[in-house]
């Protein structure tokens, strides 16, 4: 082999190794900060993971909303229409968030409540997320204002 | 009357982007100076027929003329003079006239500045750019006419979107917009150096300040956003891996390795292909931008179209433009006949730039694109976490920030790396004790303290030593160029040190305050006072009173707002801030908490987050003077 050939061999060699490595580091990255999406009805029929975040996605329960007076703490249920889940969230809401509207909560389940870190809200009247959007449709009783089964 | 006049104009702009395309092309192929004498007058002309289409949008904002759809949707009687004119690039089709506005700006300016070029060149680009203002005005006239008019007229507006209510809203827009457009130029230029088939150093030449203009408008226009997002959206964050900041940051990552590889291949001629693959990546990554944002296929702030036709629209444009001028690249790249290199050269230097900031970018693409990807495949709904971003940006950007020093001082071609290190290396060192002593010092997050003291005193002394040896060896001497390059590089330090010492070391608080009760952060002392009621000229506001203190000193007293506007009942917060220098007090109001006045209170410390875009402006900044340097002014050779 000529040493201008050698070379070459090297220079793709080392390209090769650091794709792969670069590739490794991305896979790795992806695989823990991929956060799902599931609607209550999932949480209810065992699809949401058991010790993981996720995010809950639809509608704050009508008439659910309580808080502990004077304090941050705050408890109301999303629901698709279809099933519903108890929240719990220590924190400052978003200035959209209204019973009756959509929001998207990230956190995992706990003792049977989802335990929220965050609640992001739409952001005006005319947005509403695409993933709530197809979770709602899924609950395909947008007439209703029932918050449905616990 | 005059919606109709627009909507002429508009039409007329279409013709006129669709002669612009055609006939200097034809013409420099075939060789006909008349027709390629037609560029310029046919430039000019679409410049003015799109200012005035332009103009009269605005005008229909300004009488507050309803019958006009969009106008009736986007704006209000009530709205403050001010925000009618930012109104008009409120929403969809109205900020895509502005993208066409600004595009016909560059085919203008390119058309005036070009002088020094042969003619055919000239013909060429602004061929290209003509292709590419015909598609984006055939798709503002065919799925987004902003002079659709609404039968009967409404008697009242519906109102701006009051997110966008902000001054800071009002130029951050056209900013992105001019940078992100830019890049058209340099994508032009790389398709008229593909069909003629060669790339002379004098037409990089030419194409690098055109290049530096727009990532500069790009770099403010991104700045801006993260700065509008800090104050205006109350979170207290400034740069939130959204797809939509995304998609600006793509196109700033593969231009900021653009300027650099068009440096390289200007002065030394190699990397010539590559030059000309990133000038048509940025402008790709800029449409791909417009196609995230305006197609509605990703949720965020920032999208406020879902039509799917808009989105295939877009999308069917963007893999015309991709794929022709891939496929071009590919029938008709230059053969490379640069100046061979050392590998201990400032060209490989500047390969490692620019294979590490192409990386960062197919990083960024890709935890982008990949929610998309999942759903298309059927692994369910999901979101990539802003972590994934965070810690692939900063293993990546690592090997930059350490090479950073080395580039200015190390020679073309041959050059002993072990040399520049012994130079550095009384630098490094110093770097290194400060960032330990920081470790050791930081109340919080020590290793991104550290990391803040390293990045930031290695980059600036690194680049001390440059403008040092410029004063020992030249006398002083500095061309544009370098001090361009110097002022970039101390805003890239600027911007390491906020950024990392912001992430690191700042506090957040959410609180549970009644009237007169007191929190500590740090050394600083916030009082809360109560909240009263206060009318706006289109919103009512609950306006808190936080007095912040440190010691006996007195700083403030902070007024952060609860707006919520007349029409349509929206609720915004407004957060109020006491800046500095060395930190910001940030208060953002929550909501009522009980009817005996306690409400639920943000308070931030946040230590040098002011940096961040004091680096980011200082880069533009640098990017601009680079410009200004006397080897743009040359006559470009004819061909």
């Amino acid at each position: 082999m000529n040493p201008v050939r050698k070379r070459r061999l090297i220079l793709v060699a080392l390209v090769l190794l650091a794709a792969a490595v670069a590739a490794l580091f991305i896979t790795m990255a992806l695989q823990e900060n991929i956060n799902y999406l599931h609607t209550p009805t999932e949480v209810r029929a065992g699809q949401a993971p058991e010790n993981a975040r996720f995010r809950l996605g639809g509608v704050v329960c009508e008439g659910s909303v309580q808080r502990t007076e004077g304090s941050l703490d705050i408890r109301f249920a999303i629901t698709d229409r279809v099933r519903q889940v108890p929240v719990h969230f220590n924190g400052i809401l978003p200035d959209m968030f209204k019973e009756g509207t959509s929001v998207i909560a990230s956190g995992k389940m706990e003792n049977g409540e989802f335990t929220a870190t965050e609640v992001l809200a739409k952001h005006d009247e005319t947005y509403m997320p695409k993933e709530v959007a197809d979770a709602m449709a899924k609950g395909a009783a947008l007439q209703t204002k029932t918050c449905g089964e616990p | 009357m005059w919606p109709e006049l627009g909507q002429v104009s508009l039409l007329l702009g279409l013709v006129l982007a669709l002669l612009l395309s055609v006939l200097p092309l034809w013409g420099a192929t075939k060789n006909q100076p008349a027709l390629i004498q037609t560029a310029k007058p046919l430039a000019y002309t679409l410049l003015a027929a799109i200012a005035l289409s332009y103009a009269l949008l605005t005008w229909a904002f300004l009488q507050h003329d309803f019958s006009v759809a969009y106008v009736a949707r986007n704006s209000n009687s009530l709205l403050p003079v001010l925000y009618q004119f930012s109104a008009v690039w409120g929403a969809h089709e109205g900020s895509l006239l502005l993208w066409v506005l600004t595009l016909c700006l560059w085919i203008a300016a390119v058309a005036l500045f070009s002088r020094n070029l042969p003619g055919h060149v000239v013909a060429r680009v602004l061929s290209v750019m003509g292709m590419v203002a015909f598609g984006f005005l055939a798709f503002t006239v065919f799925t987004s006419n902003p002079f659709e008019r609404l039968l009967p007229a409404a008697l009242e507006g519906h109102d701006l979107n009051p997110l966008l209510q902000d001054p800071g809203l009002i130029f951050h827009p056209p900013l992105l917009y001019i940078g992100y457009v830019g890049f058209s130029v340099a994508f032009a230029f790389a398709i008229a150096a593909l069909i003629e088939g060669r790339l002379d150093s004098d037409y990089v030449r030419w194409a690098r300040p055109w290049t530096n203009i727009a990532w500069a408008f790009l770099t403010v226009g991104i700045a801006l956003g993260s700065f509008w997002a800090y104050y205006e959206l109350g979170w207290g964050g400034w740069w939130f891996w959204d797809p939509v900041e995304n998609a600006s940051f793509m196109p700033w990552l593969v231009g900021a390795a653009l300027l650099h590889s068009q440096a390289t291949t200007e002065k030394r001629g190699s990397f010539s292909s590559w030059t000309l693959l990133l000038a048509i990546a940025a402008f790709s990554l800029s449409l791909l931008g417009t196609f995230l944002v305006r197609s509605g296929v990703l949720t965020s702030v920032h999208a406020f179209a879902s039509d799917p036709e808009r989105g295939m629209f877009i999308l069917a444009f963007l893999s015309a433009v991709v794929g022709g001028s891939l496929a071009l690249f590919a029938w008709r790249a230059p053969k490379e006949h640069g100046k061979p290199f050392n590998w201990q050269s400032r060209e490989s230097l500047l390969l490692f730039n620019n294979l590490f900031l192409a990386a960062a970018c197919a990083m960024v693409l890709l935890g982008t694109l990949y929610p998309l990807l999942a759903e298309a495949l059927g692994l369910g709904k999901i979101s990539v976490g802003p972590p994934y971003f965070g810690k692939l940006f900063l293993i990546l950007m690592a090997p930059i920030v350490l090479l950073i020093p080395f580039g200015p001082l190390t020679r073309w071609q041959n050059e002993d790396l072990g040399n520049v290190a012994r130079w550095l290396a009384p630098w490094l060192v110093l770097a290194l004790v400060v960032a330990v002593i920081a470790y050791f010092r930081a109340p919080q997050h020590p290793f991104k303290s550290a990391l803040a003291y390293f990045s930031g005193l290695w980059i600036f002394l690194g680049t001390a030593r440059f403008v040092w040896q410029r004063f020992r060896q030249a006398k002083g001497r500095f061309t544009a160029e370098m001090s361009g390059m110097v002022l970039a590089h101390t805003g890239v330090a600027v911007f390491c040190f906020g950024a990392l010492m912001a992430e690191g070391l700042s506090v957040e608080k959410d609180v549970a305050a009644k009237p007169g009760q007191r929190f500590e952060i740090g050394d600083y002392r916030f009082t809360f006072q109560g909240v009263r009621e206060l009318p706006g000229p289109n919103f009512t506001a609950q306006r808190g009173d936080v007095l912040v203190s440190r010691g006996d000193r007195t700083i403030g007293l902070l007024h952060p707002e609860k707006r919520r506007y007349a029409s349509g009942g929206s609720i915004m917060t407004e957060a109020d801030m006491h800046g500095g220098i060395t930190r910001d007090l940030y208060v953002a109001l929550g909501e009522p908490l009980d009817d005996k006045g306690t409400w639920a209170l943000r308070l931030h410390v946040k230590p040098f987050i002011r940096w961040i875009w004091i680096g980011a402006l200082m880069m533009a900044l640098g990017a601009l003077l680079v410009t200004f340097d006397a080897r743009f002014k040359h006559k470009v050779k004819a061909a």
